[in-house]
C-alpha cells in the first residue's frame, strides 16, 4: 500500500499540500494515515473525501483510512457527519462514535449536492440555525442570515451548473483566538468535476489561445465573470459572492486543476493568484468570514 | 382616482413557488425553481390582454438568490419590452432589505430597472436608469397622475419630458391609450396592496 500522510491540522492552510501528495502518490492502493490528525475544519473534511475519491478513481480499489486516535477529532467527525459520506469512499475500521446531535457552532453538516433539491436542503438547514451563531459569534445583523443563505446557495449551484460532478459542502463557527483574535465561519465547497478550465473552454478558450490554462480560467470566471453560458444574466453568482465576502471582510479562494485564485483582506496572507500546484480535478472553494471587529460598521467585518 | 385604464393583476410568488416545486419550501432558490416560477407565472399572464400590468408579490419570499431573481424578476422586466414583448408592466412587492441587493444587481447588469415596492408605502426605482428618468420618475410618483397640461409645469425642462417617453417606454410609467395621461404604476395597483 501507498502510504499518504494526513497532516496533523488538515485545514485550509494544508489541504493544497495534502492534495500534492494525492496526486504525486504511486498508481498503487493508498493508506490514508490519520492516526496523528488533531485538528480539521471543513476544508480538511471535504478534502479528506475528495482525495481519498481521487485516489480511488485512480486505482480501482477503495483506500484505506486510518482513523485519528484523538477521540475528540473522531467524535467532530462523527457530528458532521464525515463517516456517511467516507463510507463510499474509504474502507475504515467500524470503531466511528455514533453520530450524535451536532454541536452549537455547527452551522452545516457535511452536505452532499448532486441536484438542485439538495441546494434548497442546505438552504433550509442553514436557514434554521444560523441566524443565532452569525449573530453570537460574529455580531452579524439579522438579516446577514439571508445574504448567508444565498451565498451557500450560488456556492452549491456552482457544482450542479458547473462540475456536471457531485460535491459537498459544510460550514461550521470556530474561534480563531490564535490567528486572528476573533470567531470566524468556515464555509467549504468542493467537487470532483471538470473544473474552471472544463467548464469555460469551449466558449472562451479559443480566445485566450496559447494563454488559457487553469489560472486563467479562474481569471476569467473569477475576476470577470465569464460563464460558458450565452445568456447575459449568467455569471452572477461568484460575483456576488465576492462582493459579499468583501462586505464581511471575509476571504475566498478558489482552487481548480494547478491554480488557486483568492480575494483575501489585509488579515490573509494568502496570495490572490498561486499557479504550478498539482493539478487536482474539480474545483475546491473556501470561504473565511471573520466576526466584526469592534466599533466596525454593521454589515462590515 | 376615478380613471384606472388597465385592470391589474395580482401573482403571490411565495404561494406559486409552492405549488410550482412541490414543497413547503418558500425559498426562491437555484435557477430551475425561478425559471419554473417565471413560467408559472407567464402562463397566468398568458390569460390577460395585450397590454396588462402585473403585481409580483415577493412578500412571502424568505430567501431570494442571484439566479431566481435574474429568472423571475429579470427575465420577465426583458421579456415585457421592445418589439415582440409580452407588454406587460410589472410592480415588485415586497423587496425588503434583504432581497433588495439581488433584484438591483441582476437588474442593473442588464441595464433594466423595474418599480418596486421596498416598505409599507414606499415605491422606489431599482436597476438602471439615467438621473432624469430617476427624477421623472421620482414626479410622477410623488403625483400619481400627469396630464397633459400638466407636463409642462412639473417638468419644465426637455429632458424631463423625454425621459418620461423613455419610462413608458421602459414600461416604468403607464400611458393612457385613451386620455394620453401618464400614471405612477404604483397608483395603479393601490387597491392590490
Amino acid at each position: 500500500m501507498e502510504v499518504i500522510t494526513i497532516p496533523g491540522s488538515l485545514d485550509g492552510q494544508s489541504v493544497d499540500g495534502f492534495f500534492d501528495r494525492v496526486t504525486e502518490a504511486p498508481t498503487g492502493r493508498a493508506l490514508f494515515d490519520g492516526r496523528h490528525v488533531r485538528w480539521v475544519d471543513p476544508n480538511g473534511m471535504l478534502g479528506l473525501l475528495t482525495g481519498g475519491a481521487v485516489a480511488g478513481e485512480r486505482t480501482g480499489a477503495l483506500p484505506r483510512l486510518e482513523l485519528p486516535e484523538n477521540p475528540d477529532v473522531l467524535g467532530y467527525l462523527s457530528r458532521m457527519g464525515f463517516f456517511q459520506e467516507a463510507r463510499s469512499i474509504f474502507e475504515f475500521d467500524d470503531r466511528v462514535p455514533r453520530r450524535s446531535g451536532g454541536s452549537s457552532d455547527v452551522l452545516l453538516e457535511i452536505t452532499p449536492v448532486r441536484a438542485n433539491v439538495d441546494v434548497h436542503e442546505v438552504v433550509n438547514r442553514v436557514q434554521s440555525r444560523s441566524g443565532a451563531i452569525l449573530a453570537s459569534r460574529l455580531g452579524y445583523p439579522a438579516a446577514s442570515v439571508v445574504q448567508f443563505s444565498v451565498i451557500l446557495s450560488e456556492v452549491c449551484q456552482n457544482i450542479i451548473e458547473h462540475a456536471e460532478s457531485p460535491g459537498w459542502v459544510a460550514a461550521q463557527a470556530y474561534n480563531w483566538s490564535r490567528r486572528l483574535g476573533r470567531w470566524v465561519v468556515v464555509i467549504s465547497v468542493m467537487d470532483l468535476g471538470r473544473g474552471f478550465r472544463g467548464s469555460l473552454g469551449s466558449e472562451h478558450a479559443a480566445r485566450y489561445g496559447d494563454r488559457w490554462s487553469d489560472a486563467t480560467a479562474l481569471e476569467a470566471a473569477f475576476l470577470h465573470g465569464l460563464t460558458r453560458f450565452p445568456d447575459s444574466g449568467r455569471g452572477q453568482g461568484i460575483q456576488q459572492i465576492r462582493r459579499q465576502v468583501q462586505r464581511w471582510n471575509g476571504a475566498i479562494t478558489i482552487r481548480s486543476g494547478s491554480a488557486r485564485i483568492g480575494q483575501v483582506p489585509e488579515w490573509d496572507d494568502t496570495p490572490p493568484l498561486v499557479d504550478g500546484l498539482a493539478p487536482f480535478p474539480g474545483a475546491q472553494i473556501s470561504i473565511v468570514l471573520p466576526a466584526r471587529a469592534a466599533g466596525s460598521p454593521e454589515g462590515a467585518g | 382616482m376615478s380613471e384606472r385604464p388597465v385592470d391589474p393583476i395580482a401573482i403571490d410568488v411565495g404561494d406559486l413557488l409552492q405549488k410550482t416545486v412541490a414543497s413547503l419550501h418558500s425559498h426562491l432558490v437555484t435557477r430551475p425553481t425561478g425559471r419554473a416560477v417565471r413560467m408559472a407565472i407567464e402562463a397566468r399572464l398568458g390569460e390577460t390582454g395585450e397590454m396588462s400590468l402585473s403585481l409580483i408579490d415577493l412578500s412571502e419570499v424568505t430567501v431570494l438568490d442571484f439566479s431566481c431573481a435574474d429568472e423571475v424578476v429579470a427575465k420577465l422586466v426583458q421579456r415585457s419590452q421592445g418589439p415582440g414583448g409580452s407588454g406587460t408592466f410589472f410592480v415588485f412587492r415586497g423587496v425588503r432589505e434583504p432581497h433588495r441587493d439581488q433584484i438591483e444587481v441582476v437588474l442593473s447588469r442588464q441595464g433594466l430597472a423595474a418599480v418596486a415596492q421596498t416598505d409599507e408605502g414606499r415605491f422606489e426605482l431599482l436597476g438602471a436608469t439615467t438621473p432624469a428618468e430617476a427624477a421623472t420618475w421620482r414626479v410622477l410618483e410623488d403625483r400619481g397622475l400627469l396630464a397633459g397640461e400638466d407636463v409642462t409645469e412639473a417638468l419644465p425642462g426637455r429632458d424631463g419630458r423625454d425621459a418620461l417617453e423613455r419610462l413608458v417606454h421602459r414600461h416604468l410609467a403607464f400611458q393612457s391609450p385613451i386620455t394620453g395621461r401618464w400614471h405612477a404604476l404604483s397608483r395603479l395597483v393601490s387597491h392590490l396592496l
